[in-house]
């Protein structure tokens, strides 16, 4: 390593790898809630999580959290993925898929437009 | 990219508890998932939690598991990772808040009241991985300062601080540094005492376990400020964990070129050795760790000359314990000033403690200066156990002394701990309760400082054992109040005469216990009693009526000293019994007692 800019670049590529490992703080932290019962995973729901994680990285979206929870209640309906943004009401979507995911993430986590299209009620 | 992070603690204390194995079971159950593209299992240093040992936590959730066993393995990936559910059953208990269970470390009790600085990293990085420390702002400080500040500059902030030395004098870190600064020599070193040798102080240990980088980092900031090329941990050879992890990370750092002839192209020149201590706790003494890195028999010599003017090889030195070294990379990234917003007004930041004794929550805390011993014992250490009421709690290890309750409300810092009879030593902290015999804790601490007592200075070597000889007396009922008062003055020969720190502090334990509990010394002497019912000579144990006279204390006895028929009670023969207690110990009707 030659210069403190050599050092920078490590800490910022290591950094997006260890956001994992700080609690979620509700108060500032956008939340992503997959679905990872069995029902969940029978309907896909773990490349969806994958998709989740990848595209938050890639992003280097540092505030969002993406967690898993077990059962949300309507296996049919699964995938299912909730959203807590910080101040504003849940949004559930249904029948997620690896590029409703992306698109997730692109347009409601970044731009605050939520995806009508996979919300429940719209099906 | 990783969706989990499996936390496996892997300080002595968990890993004596066999964490090993579950990191192993964890990565091995992951594989055959096919999950470990997607968790990732991490082996850190001390959370601090020991007493909750082996201590597993898996984030994002922060889900923290305590007493994990190998078996556990198996429901913490099938429940918790594969299907989302934290496992109820292995979530920490707050042993003050039984109903609460608190998903995360960050809720507890134990970890609300701290304030990680030299700890911060511990339990939260891998050690082995200098990307690890990086990423949490690791050798930024360095960075920081070869680029924009002069040696001088270094020193000026760490004046400005406020830092003591946390080996437990507390001496001003950056005045020290200004010495051997100022000092005149071509060739200067920087040594890192890492030989805590406090029965119960687990500090520094920690430290190089779970963030070895933090201590390096802050050696070479202290090379470049004093112009020293070289310099050595000195450690003891009884931490086999800390001495690898350490060599680890002293490799790391020269692949990444933050140690060697060029560090980060700066041109600066600063190498690193380790050298292993044989266990002596008189080389924990600044001179005699000096003269072992030499080669030589660890032994004090007289101070002056300080170790900033005529220190290792006779050159100008730097030394500084491990706790003192974490804090200084936080202290240069975050000012000066955020250092000493921490504290009071004479000590500055945070001090890491080891509870120890009779406590709930035994472990490693760090606190902001000025926290209360109360606050320390009863809410961070859960209180004492099994209801047993507070007696003492004993700091500064051979070296300290006794506080009792009537203290508990004092602000711990260095000054407020000698005003009270005490010191802030390396920062073991012993908690007792009713059944410890504070003259039992002063022999303790008397049998290992003469034990390890160098012998180069006769009141050292001769004194610890005449007040040895003065305590074992006492507690054999033997002694008379002449030979309290004769003890008191042999103390403060002691305390005057001796050549080095630990032959001075050497009769710390006996004055602050004759201090504060010179009634139970007055029973012993007087009354031939031991009032906590600790010292064998003056006990003696009966049977009362409860006996129902089943024979099988007769038949435990090892010595034949209790007699009686089947279903009549037994008797006790004085004279032949050793006061072992198996008596008392196999009874089903309570009816064995001592007094």
């Amino acid at each position: 390593m030659k210069t403190l800019a050599e050092l920078k670049a490590i800490r910022d590529r290591m950094q997006a790898q260890i956001n994992t490992r700080e609690s979620v703080d509700p108060a500032s932290d956008i939340r992503v809630v997959v679905g990872m019962a069995t029902c969940g995973i029978a309907a896909g729901a773990r490349p969806v999580l994958s998709a989740f994680i990848d595209e938050v990285s890639r992003r280097n979206l540092t505030n969002v959290k993406v967690t898993q929870a077990g059962c949300l209640g309507m296996c049919k309906l699964e995938p299912m993925v909730e959203v807590f943004v910080p101040g504003q009401e849940k949004v559930t979507y249904i029948y997620v898929t690896e590029d409703a995911a992306r698109q997730i993430v692109s347009e409601h986590i970044v731009n605050g437009n939520p995806v009508m299209k996979y919300v429940v009620g719209n099906e | 990219m990783f969706r989990n992070h499996i936390l496996v603690c892997g300080g002595t204390g968990c890993s004596s508890g066999k964490s090993g194995l579950i990191f192993q079971a964890l990565e091995k159950r992951l594989k055959d998932e096919k999950l470990d593209e997607d968790v990732k299992v991490i082996y850190t240093g001390c959370f601090g939690l020991c007493a909750s040992g082996p201590v597993v936590v898996v984030y994002p959730e922060g889900a923290f598991y305590e007493h994990v066993k190998v078996e556990d393995v198996d429901e913490i990936v099938s429940e918790h990772i594969i299907k989302g559910r934290i496992v109820d059953r292995l979530l920490y208990k707050d042993p003050t808040h039984q109903d609460d269970i608190p998903k995360s470390l960050n809720e507890t009790q134990f970890y609300k009241k701290q304030k990680r600085v030299a700890l911060r990293n511990c339990g939260l990085i891998d050690p082995e991985n200098i990307d690890e420390y990086i990423a949490f702002d690791g050798y930024q400080a360095l960075g920081k300062v070869l680029e924009e500040y002069s040696p001088q500059d270094v020193i000026d902030v760490l004046k400005a601080s406020g830092l003591r030395g946390r080996g437990g004098g507390g001496f001003p870190t950056g005045l020290k540094w200004q010495f051997a600064k100022d000092a005149v020599g071509d060739i200067k070193y920087v040594c890192c005492n890492a030989d805590e040798g406090d029965p119960g102080a687990f500090m520094d240990r920690s430290i190089l376990e779970g963030d070895p980088h933090a201590a390096i980092e802050a050696m070479i900031i202290a090379g470049y400020a004093v112009g020293a090329k070289q310099g050595y941990v000195y450690v003891r050879a009884e931490y086999p964990i800390a001495v690898n992890r350490l060599n680890i990370a002293i490799e790391q750092a020269k692949e990444y070129g933050l140690l060697g002839s060029n560090i980060m192209g700066s041109g600066i020149e600063f190498n690193l050795d380790v050298r292993l201590g044989a266990g002596a706790f008189v080389c924990g003494e600044e001179t005699a760790l000096m003269t072992s890195i030499e080669g030589n028999r660890g032994e004090p010599r007289v101070r002056p000359p300080f170790p900033a003017h005529k220190g290792l090889f006779g050159k100008p030195t730097v030394l500084n314990n491990v706790e003192t070294y974490a804090n200084i990379p936080q202290i240069l990234l975050h000012g000066a000033e955020w250092f000493s917003s921490m504290g009071t007004e004479k000590s500055k930041g945070t001090k890491v403690f080891a509870l120890g004794g009779k406590i709930t929550n035994t472990g490693l805390v760090e606190i902001p200066m000025g926290t209360t011993l109360r606050t320390i014992v009863e809410e961070i250490g859960g209180g004492v156990p099994n209801g047993k009421k507070f007696k003492a709690a004993q700091t500064g290890g051979p070296s300290g002394g006794c506080i009792p309750p009537e203290h508990l409300d004092v602000p711990i810092d260095y000054d407020n701990l000698i005003a009270i009879g005490s010191m802030m030593g390396s920062g073991g902290l012993i908690v007792m309760d009713e059944d410890n015999c504070m003259v039992d804790i002063a022999k303790f601490f008397l049998d290992f400082t003469q034990e390890e007592s160098c012998g180069k200075c006769v009141p050292c070597r001769v004194g610890t054992k005449r007040l040895l000889e003065y305590l074992e007396k006492i507690t054999e009922g033997k002694a008379t109040l002449k030979d309290l008062e004769d003890m008191e003055e042999l103390s403060y020969y002691i305390k005057d005469s001796a050549l080095c720190g630990l032959g001075q502090t050497a009769p710390n334990p006996v004055l602050s216990t004759l201090k504060y509990f010179r009634d139970e010394y007055v029973a012993h002497v007087v009354d031939k009693k031991c009032p906590a019912g600790v010292c064998k000579a003056l006990l003696e144990y009966f049977i009362t009526d409860k006996c129902t006279g089943c024979t099988l204390c007769a038949r435990k006895c090892p010595t034949n000293a209790i007699t009686g028929a089947v279903k009549q009670k037994h008797i006790i023969d004085q004279s032949k019994c050793i006061k072992c207690g198996v008596c008392q110990d196999v009874c089903r009707f309570d009816a064995v007692i001592k007094q």
